[in-house]
């Protein structure tokens, strides 16, 4: 659309764009990039996302998936949930886009182009799993702050990008690193061009895995706006904050980093189980590494009626975190009896499993279809809401869907 | 006398010419914005239709409330509303406060954080008002370990 006819047509929704001022860099837009400030309200057209998901919030945006609308094996943008800290940074152009490295740990701060990432550096490709650390938070009781996630938090795309590993290496470390923490071109929500919405990071021996990529594609295609284009973070398997969205700096530190949501209650959980309700100090919190093992029956949609006698073909995707998932199982008796499900081999590490199975029901009434997976250290997912924490992260209680038989 | 009343004539005229400068600025300002708007000065020219129809309605139930609920932001009628809409929705949604439950001492904790963190202003009188609304009609509603599955869309599954 021609910039200054749709500045007219949008009336006085300009007005709110002109005050953030970033029209004028107009022609730097990408083509057929509208600025945020000025778009069509719908965010479904917006970010291309199905119009069943759950918006929770739009100031950040942040948009839920649903159990059903995850059945892909690898998760299309359509499905994938959106969770923003800040404001999507309103102009962004990959032609002039650069990462810097600093901290107290490189050998010299050294800045790449995004061209210079592609033709310099080996690429790879990973289907990881990136789950919101707050998914869940719906269940707890006492209720805990922040949007409130059901169980659409999750997904599990194919990234491809440079190795994280190879960067720091060109760039020279130091001994004494311990985390690396990343920056981004996000904005505050109070407009403060000098407050970070979120940086945060990973220890540096989860900074050098295979997986831990500087990502410039999802599915083979440019990341989209709202997952990061151009450049993202992606470290599967661990909360998907980590994975730093609009990554423009990585900062390798010789401490923990402390940028904003490292500390406090952001992302941390009680060192040890406390009561429900309970206040825990600063010091007596733990920052949330791997994500615990958890699955989602993804089809059928909760709901089904079916005809005694007929069987469900049922199916969905498991995950542990760090781990692998070794045993899938369901039960259709509230979990007073287990059967195993088929579970596939995940396409690489930290990526999710496929599971499958199919059952009966022995006479007419209502069922509950309940999944759950152990992992490789012999975990399985509670039937019940796991250990209450004051901002209600890590619930990987069973998924459930409801089944009629009539 | 005499100095002082020299100063104060200096002031005045001073005070004068600020004035004169600042309605300049506004009206060259005002100009200048008018014309990233609308460059082609089309507000002179017959109004186009869209423009008619979105304008008026818009303006007119900017706070309407319908079956107890503001209606702009979702947010619950009660004794605080408008308080709680001017102070709350500026930064973030009011969807981040109406999915949320929580008690007094914990909406009083969030105001503080977002005041040592997220450049929340001092709320003066009216952080009472603004707690006492949200732990209304806000409260935390007891959940236990696990609740039914609820809003089930029952249909009819073809195997």
């Amino acid at each position: 659309m021609n910039r200054r006819k749709f500045v007219q047509n949008s009336g006085l929704t300009a007005l709110s764009a002109l005050l953030g001022a970033e029209i004028v860099f107009g022609n730097a837009m990408p083509k057929g990039y509208i600025p945020l400030g000025l778009q069509d309200p719908d965010p479904f057209k917006m970010f291309d996302k199905d119009p069943e998901m759950i918006v929770l919030n739009d100031k950040p945006w942040n948009i839920e998936s649903l159990a059903h609308l995850l059945d892909d094996r690898v998760t299309p943008n359509r499905a994938m949930f959106i969770r923003n800290n800040g404001k999507i940074p309103q102009s962004v152009d990959p032609s002039s886009w650069t990462l810097t490295f600093n901290g107290e740990s490189v050998r010299a701060e050294k800045t790449y182009s995004l061209s210079e990432l592609k033709s310099r550096f080996a690429q790879h490709t990973y289907q990881l799993t990136l789950e919101c650390g707050g998914n869940g938070r719906s269940e707890f009781d006492p209720p805990a702050k922040g949007n409130q996630w059901s169980v659409g938090a999750v997904s599990s795309a194919e990234w491809t990008g440079v190795r994280l590993r190879d960067l720091l290496d060109d760039v020279g470390i130091k001994s004494n690193a311990v985390y690396i923490g990343y920056h981004a071109a996000d904005t505050h929500l109070s407009g403060d061009p000098n407050k970070e919405p979120i940086s945060r990071g990973m220890p540096i021996q989860k900074a050098m895995q295979d997986e831990t990529l500087v990502a410039f594609q999802m599915n083979g295609e440019d990341i989209p706006l709202a997952h990061g284009h151009p450049l993202r973070l992606v470290a599967g398997g661990w909360p998907a904050s980590v994975s730093g969205k609009w990554l423009n700096g990585i900062s390798v530190r010789d401490r923990v980093h402390d940028g904003p949501k490292m500390t406090g209650t952001s992302y941390r959980v009680p060192c040890n189980p406390v009561a429900p309700g309970t206040k825990v100090a600063d010091e007596d919190m733990c920052i949330i590494e791997s994500m615990p093992v958890k699955s989602l029956i993804t089809y059928p949609k909760t709901g089904a009626t079916i005809s005694l006698g007929k069987s469900i073909s049922f199916r969905g995707h498991a995950w542990a975190g760090e781990l692998e998932v070794v045993k899938m199982q369901y039960s259709i008796d509230f979990g007073s009896t287990w059967k195993d499900c088929t579970l596939e081999a995940p396409a690489n590490r930290l990526a999710w499993q496929h599971f499958s199975g199919e059952t009966s029901f022995p006479k007419e009434g209502y069922y509950e279809l309940w999944a759950r997976a152990i992992d490789s250290q012999g975990n399985a997912q509670p039937m019940v809401l796991p250990g209450w924490n004051p901002k209600g992260y890590l619930n990987n209680a069973c998924h459930r869907i409801a089944v009629k038989v009539v | 006398m005499e100095p002082n009343e020299k100063f104060e004539n200096s002031a005045r005229a001073i005070s004068r010419m600020m004035g004169i400068i600042f309605a300049m600025f506004m009206v060259v300002g005002g100009f200048l914005v008018y014309m990233m708007i609308d460059p082609t000065f089309s507000a002179f020219r017959p109004a186009p239709e869209v423009a008619a129809v979105v304008a008026a309605p818009e303006e007119d139930d900017f706070d309407k409330i319908e079956n107890g609920i503001h209606v702009r932001t979702g947010f619950v009628e009660g004794e605080g509303l408008m308080t709680v809409v001017n102070n709350c929705t500026n930064c973030h949604s009011a969807k981040l406060v109406t999915q949320n439950r929580m008690d007094e001492d914990s909406w009083r904790a969030t105001i503080k954080w977002m005041q040592e963190t997220q450049n929340l202003w001092d709320l003066g009188k009216n952080e009472d008002i603004i707690v006492k609304y949200l732990a209304t009609y806000y409260a935390p509603e007891k959940k236990g370990r696990r609740q039914n599955l609820a809003n089930i869309d029952w249909y009819v599954l073809e195997e």
